[in-house]
């Protein structure tokens, strides 16, 4: 039986000591908010780290007081579900750069006090794994049953099993791909055009000017959902509806996907920072673990101890399943305990966040084998 | 002695194992627990997928017929194809790759030579139907049946060696009839080959 986690509550972290970067920067101190479901059991060997993706947070499931709206993967986190909270104690942070608590670039700079804004360093999946170890300490667990995510998740997930291979038994990595390739990190480039040259932008400092580059995230939020959704799904949530019985002759949203889109477009530019949008994608564009082995993604796997299941989705066009393939074949060439599922879904790389029933199926089974 | 155990038999302990059609991963459970195998499987049925993660086997979600490149030359000491090729599009290029990935493979076959199966087909004038070739011809997967002879002639064909062999009756167990005359008394056969 499956059912819903109930109400939950953020809580908040201080990492105490110096957090060096990848970029060579460092941070005194890093705050970090985070969520947990479900009991760790008393040797701790019950935790799963969940990795957000661009635009999540470390509301991954159940519900906020006196709000309707569930966490991002609710629909697979909780009792009885694909993440069984009955059985697993289920942790998911917001990542430092993000926008929801954690340390980011609408953060108060305390050797400045002003906000960060444009000044909050380029970070990268590796930080991000490095944070999330420092959280795992703090937590007491020093091994986690499994690490997961999906999309720009799934990367983090990946990157424990080689920085930390003594540090995680199992990776789930859903939807991703070993790096970007030059049509996704072209989608990310207009959405960082849209940001950059929003009038409202004020080079990054709009949060001291009390501006807001809504037009520009606006944007940027519309064009990346497009490569969200499948052409399938757009056809058949939208075809070529109109809102009026008859075309207007004008320019205002006649097309219902106009309107979609353009209501997607307002509601995320209400709640997400603009500054911590560009960092996300910049984050996305370097992600490349093969990089420091001269392209061998199988020497970047090396060091992996961890069971590995890797899962796609037939309809995903953003991380379609040749790329995670690309990371399943390395996992075999560097014979490493890899697991591969490819779901027929039809909803596109948000696939990874509906519970189809072969999915979950498959996900339950790795994390309870 | 069963088809598990021919196999166990004729591979050594602890060997690294490709299985191309693993199904539900009956073969590869086996011989990682009994055999201190470290096991991989291909399979395309995602029931059977799930079957296999749920055991622990490493699986992977894959098309046989769309291509085996992803796996390097030699890269398992054994690979096994287990009532497998009958089903593909292209057994010939199937049967070059197993033994292109494995230093030596295994495969199993249904006979279509089997005594009942020629009588059937001679006497009612229609495809058999039988307890191993359960389906109707327009309804089956096995799409390219082959006998003993066929097989064989085939591995010859491609230089492909037979190293072993043995021949199974229609209870999985080995016997005098279907050893003395294969082709006719055997419904199953397993060969041990490589190239």
């Amino acid at each position: 039986m499956s059912d819903s986690i109930g109400t939950v509550k953020a809580q908040k972290v201080t990492l105490e000591g110096e957090f060096e970067l990848e970029c060579g920067q460092s941070f005194n101190d890093i705050e970090l908010v985070y969520e947990t479901y479900g009991a760790l059991n008393a040797d701790a060997t019950n935790a799963i780290l969940i990795c957000h993706a661009l635009s999540g947070n470390h509301h991954a499931a159940g519900k906020y007081e006196n709000e309707d709206k569930p966490g991002w993967w609710d629909s697979l986190i909780g009792p009885g579900k694909a993440v069984d909270t009955n059985k697993f104690f289920v942790v998911c942070p917001n990542n430092i750069g993000g926008c929801h608590g954690s340390l980011g670039p609408s953060s108060i700079n305390h050797d400045t006090g002003d906000y960060y804004g444009p000044d909050f360093p380029i970070i990268t999946v590796r930080d991000w794994v490095n944070s999330q170890a420092k959280l795992s300490d703090a937590l007491g667990i020093e091994k986690w049953h499994a690490v997961m995510g999906g999309s720009l998740g799934g990367m983090q997930a990946l990157e424990w099993s080689y920085l930390f291979p003594k540090r995680i038994k199992k990776a789930g990595i859903i939807a991703a791909a070993p790096k970007l390739s030059a049509q996704n990190i072209a989608f990310n480039e207009v959405a960082r055009q849209a940001i950059l040259n929003d009038p409202d932008f004020e080079g990054g400092r709009y949060l001291d000017k009390s501006k807001y580059p809504k037009q520009g995230l606006k944007l940027a939020r519309m064009v990346g959902h497009i490569t969200y959704l499948s052409e399938e799904a757009m056809r058949s949530k939208f075809g070529r509806e109109l809102k009026k019985e008859k075309l207007n002759f004008g320019y205002d949203a006649e097309f219902e996907i106009e309107s979609y889109l353009r209501y997607q477009g307002d509601v995320f530019s209400e709640s997400f920072d603009a500054n911590t949008y560009l960092l996300m994608t910049k984050i996305l564009d370097y992600f490349d673990p093969a990089s420091n082995f001269e392209g061998k993604l199988v020497n970047a796997f090396e060091s992996i101890e961890a069971q590995l299941l890797v899962v796609s989705f037939s309809t995903d066009w953003r991380f379609a399943p040749e790329r995670s393939k690309e990371i399943v074949n390395a996992l075999i060439e560097a014979k490493k305990n890899v697991s591969y599922l490819e779901i027929d879904s039809p909803h596109g790389h948000d696939s990874f966040l509906f519970a189809n029933e072969n999915y979950v199926k498959g996900l339950s089974a790795f994390l309870e084998n | 002695m069963n088809t598990i155990e021919v196999i166990k038999n004729w591979i050594d302990k602890e060997s690294q194992v490709l299985d191309l059609g693993c199904g539900d991963g009956e073969i590869l459970n086996i011989l990682s627990k009994e055999w201190g195998s470290t096991v991989l499987g291909v399979e395309i049925n995602q029931d059977d997928i799930n079957k296999c993660i749920q055991s622990g086997l490493n699986v992977i979600h894959q098309n046989i017929d769309e291509g085996l490149e992803n796996f390097s030359d030699s890269s398992f000491d054994i690979v096994i194809m287990s009532q497998t090729i009958q089903v593909l599009k292209e057994p010939k290029k199937a049967l070059q790759e197993v033994t292109r990935i494995g230093n030596e493979s295994i495969v199993t076959i249904p006979n279509f030579g089997y005594w009942t199966t020629r009588i059937n087909l001679l006497l009612s004038g229609k495809m058999p139907v039988t307890g191993t070739l359960p389906s109707a011809w327009h309804d089956t997967d096995n799409i390219h049946l082959c006998t003993i002879k066929d097989f064989e002639n085939l591995c010859s064909e491609c230089e492909i060696d037979v190293i072993e062999k043995c021949f199974f009756n229609k209870f999985g167990k080995e016997s005098i009839l279907a050893k003395v005359a294969p082709n006719l008394f055997a419904t199953t056969a397993i060969y041990k080959i490589s190239k």
